[in-house]
């Protein structure tokens, strides 16, 4: 982590809470933890408010597509950190559900999709990439199936997924191995992000 | 149906409008990715536009340019939100032409 105030700087109730959480999970506390804990009145809390809504709110994606999207928005900004974290999610998520994980592996396609997921995270790619869409790419989503409601559901996890992957890559975020990643996802499942 | 917009403007004010360390008119200017001197301004493009080339450097630029740890971090925020912010209204203004032409 850059910024050691983000560390270390957290007040005594904070830093009890970080060493239950190492006690109960056996892990390192995750550096976007540490984040969202800092000062929690300038942005963790209402970030996490968004976050929570885009990501456990009603929706008619599900909580593995939106997982998959935020995945997906993250490694499109190449964010390590939040690439491994939500494609652990995702992975949970689906496998809860009895479906199929897609292969966020490949740099082309996801396959293993439908049509709509398919063609909203074609325009979600090109949207975080080269920060602006046009009407054409927005047709292109709802002539695939997409309702506008899904795909402005899919921006409100783009939009918080452009937030905490920048964070994540300019702050330095720790990435640790897969059991912590693997603890993370069980979390996130189980709780949200509040 | 999810519904974020109220959530991202009590977000966008507590970060541009509440109390902080960095002044307000710092905090615009890294929300907007404009107007910001070197170092600052170098790191808030960077956050902006290239977040996964942000260095060690550029934050150490940043301190030597006598702002706390605590500046840099609101400065960083209002920079990842404000870009967030620009490409979900774009896109959200592309849909409304889409939806009207459908």
């Amino acid at each position: 982590m850059r910024l050691q105030i983000l560390d270390s700087g957290h007040g005594i109730g904070t830093k009890a809470l970080f060493a239950l959480i190492r006690t109960v999970s056996r892990q390192p506390v995750l550096d976007v933890v540490k984040l969202v804990k800092y000062r929690s009145d300038f942005y963790g809390g209402p970030m996490s408010a968004v976050t929570q809504e885009a990501m456990r709110g009603p929706s008619t994606w599900s909580i593995g597509d939106r997982e998959l999207i935020a995945a997906f928005v993250a490694k499109t900004n190449q964010c390590e950190f939040c690439t491994k974290t939500h494609a652990a999610v995702a992975q949970a998520a689906y496998h809860r559900d009895g479906k199929i994980v897609p292969d966020l592996s490949s740099d082309s396609d996801v396959a293993d999709l439908s049509e709509p997921l398919r063609a909203t995270l074609r325009m979600l790619g090109k949207l975080t990439r080269e920060h602006a869409v046009n009407v054409d790419d927005m047709r292109a989503v709802l002539a695939a199936g997409a309702s506008r409601q899904q795909i402005e559901d899919a921006l409100a996890v783009c939009f918080s997924f452009n937030v905490i992957s920048r964070l994540a890559d300019a702050f330095g975020f720790f990435v640790p191995g897969p059991e912590a990643f693997k603890a993370g996802a069980k979390y996130l499942l189980a709780r949200g992000y509040r | 149906m999810s519904d974020i917009r109220q959530a991202r403007r009590t977000l966008t004010e507590r970060i541009l409008k509440g109390a902080a360390k960095a002044s307000a008119p710092d905090r615009r200017a890294a929300f907007d990715d404009s107007g910001l001197p070197v170092p600052l301004g170098t790191l808030v493009d960077k956050v902006a536009r290239y977040p996964h080339r942000v260095t060690d450097d550029d934050i150490a630029a940043a301190r030597g340019a006598g702002l706390s740890e605590d500046q840099i971090f609101e400065i960083v925020v209002c920079a990842a939100v404000g870009q967030a912010t620009r490409q979900c209204d774009a896109a959200v203004t592309a849909l409304e032409a889409a939806a009207r032409k459908a």
